[in-house]
């Protein structure tokens, strides 16, 4: 059988660019939660959010080093012609790409090589501008780059052009599974031989008016913290009233096994099992009984051929939701029996946000460098956990453990469920 | 005329990112402006724009060089 590895991380998210400085953010408890300042709020129920920070000065970002810079990406004529879902996502391809050295080394390479990236809901903002110009000036007015602009696939597209992948092109929409089912799907596809590398991961830029209404309209999103924003996503705590949005995009580079090594990559963590499963119960509310999560957990060890024991820590789907989070836990707590003593779980969107088609893959890559850092992240603002367990949920400060395996869990609207489980490479 | 060229040339320049001197009457979008049909679309929309003016599809199907673009436009605006 194949073997599936892990190459090269990007990140671009709430708590900046690029995977170094945010994983030591992240593990020092800051919040990427900020107000939304770039577009009129003041009417919408939620008015916080995971703001990407950008050189531009929005989402705080005009002193900080590792803000977002646009223009480093591609030029500005260019920026115009796509939305930022896929911005985002072409700027964690090219650093997961730059990170993990790879280039092809003839044509043949390059048709093995293939890109798997998808998103939540697309191109949100621009359908929104967009529709609004059609209506005040009508249709000769629409750009001939709407389209291409919005459509998820053409993260895929536009990757696969910048850096000559002429293998499989492919593209997930999962709503908040995406991510994982990204990276998950796109190591079955080197395993079965369709390809020897993947650029893999999710990304998403829907805080604008027309997503964040839409997300409180549908009940989902906190707002009872907009005067403290980086009090407000507090999963697995008593005061928790929904989700905050996040923005942002994670890249994987997924290489076979024998030829990562061969060329002399570093590896930073086996892709070792992938679980699937539908909650088949309704289109927005998760399961009361967490058997779908049950399954996709069970099925992803079964794949990796490990124990619940072998397992040392959980990126938990923990969305700060006030049904979600004990059903996932509940879940957990029920595959890992007393081997639950043993784990820590944390969800990292009490720093980030819940970054929707990225936040699986965000979160396979703190899950992997968990793994090479032997360091658990946190869970911020859990002050009074909301119901008893015997797992560490890691409150308000990482924990430092050897990580020899992760786990990495998504659920999505529509009931999908995807875990992802990473193992450290000797 | 010379006013039509020179806003011509500007909306080229912007849109297709080149430089001012390669912007002659006689430059094709395409071939000689890096231009593909999207951006084609995309600047007859800035000439409308800028203009004020309508160009049917049509005519914008014949709208491949700078020259034939000032000359349209003058023609429309004169």
């Amino acid at each position: 059988m194949r073997r599936v590895v892990v190459t090269g991380l990007g990140i671009v998210s709430p708590l900046g660019c690029g995977v170094e400085p945010v994983w030591k953010r992240l593990l020092s408890g800051q919040s990427g939660i900020k107000p939304i300042e770039h577009f009129d709020a003041s009417d919408l129920a939620s008015r916080i959010a995971g703001i990407v920070p950008r050189k531009d000065g929005r989402g705080g970002g005009a002193d900080d080093p590792h803000a977002f810079d646009a223009d480093a990406t591609m030029a500005p004529r260019e920026q115009k012609r796509i939305d930022e879902f896929i911005l985002y996502g072409i700027a964690a391809a090219d650093q997961a790409i730059e990170h993990s050295g790879w280039s092809a080394r003839s044509d043949e390479e390059a048709e093995r090589a293939g890109v798997m990236i998808g998103s939540g809901t697309g191109g949100l903002s621009t359908i929104y501008e967009t529709s609004v110009l059609l209506k005040e000036r009508g249709p000769r007015k629409i750009s001939p780059f709407v389209i291409p602009g919005i459509i998820i696939n053409l993260i895929s597209g536009q990757v696969s052009i910048r850096h000559g992948l002429k293998g499989p092109n492919h593209s997930v929409v999962t709503a908040c599974s995406t991510g994982a089912h990204a990276i998950g799907d796109a190591a079955r596809m080197i395993k079965y031989g369709d390809a020897d590398m993947m650029v893999a991961g999710g990304a998403e830029a829907a805080i604008c008016r027309l997503g964040v209404a839409s997300f409180v309209a549908a009940r989902a999103m906190s707002t009872g913290f907009n005067d403290t924003p980086e009090k407000a996503s507090r999963p697995y705590d008593r005061d928790r009233d929904g989700f905050v949005m996040g923005e942002g995009a994670g890249v994987v580079v997924l290489e076979e096994y024998e030829s990562a090594r061969a060329r002399g990559a570093t590896i930073y963590a086996e892709v070792a099992g992938y679980g699937l499963s539908g909650d088949a119960f309704h289109i927005t509310a998760p399961a009361e009984d967490g058997n779908g999560g049950f399954r996709s957990m069970r099925a992803a060890l079964k794949d990796a051929g490990l124990e619940p024991s072998d397992i040392d820590y959980v990126n938990a789907h923990g969305t700060s939701t006030p049904k979600g989070d004990e059903i996932e836990l509940k879940a957990v707590e029920r595959l890992f029996g007393d081997a639950a003593d043993d784990i820590v779980m944390s969800s990292t969107k009490s720093s980030i946000g819940h970054l929707l088609g990225a936040a699986g893959a965000v979160e396979a890559i703190f899950s992997i460098l968990a793994i090479r850092d032997g360091i658990c992240p946190p869970t911020l603002n859990l002050d009074n956990p909301s119901v008893e367990t015997p797992i560490n949920l890691a409150p308000h400060k990482a924990v430092e453990k050897p990580v020899r395996a992760a786990l990495s869990n998504s659920f999505g609207f529509g009931g999908t469920n995807a875990s992802v489980i990473f193992r450290a490479v000797d | 005329m010379s006013d039509v060229l020179a806003r011509v040339k500007k909306i080229v320049v912007e849109h297709l990112d080149v430089e001012e001197d390669k912007v002659t009457e006689s430059a094709s979008f395409i071939d000689d402006l890096g231009a593909d049909s999207l951006d084609n679309v995309e600047l007859v929309m800035a000439f409308e724009e800028e203009f004020d003016i309508e160009i049917p599809d049509d005519a914008a199907e014949h709208i491949q060089t700078v020259g034939a673009a000032v000359k349209f436009i003058s023609e429309k605006t004169g």
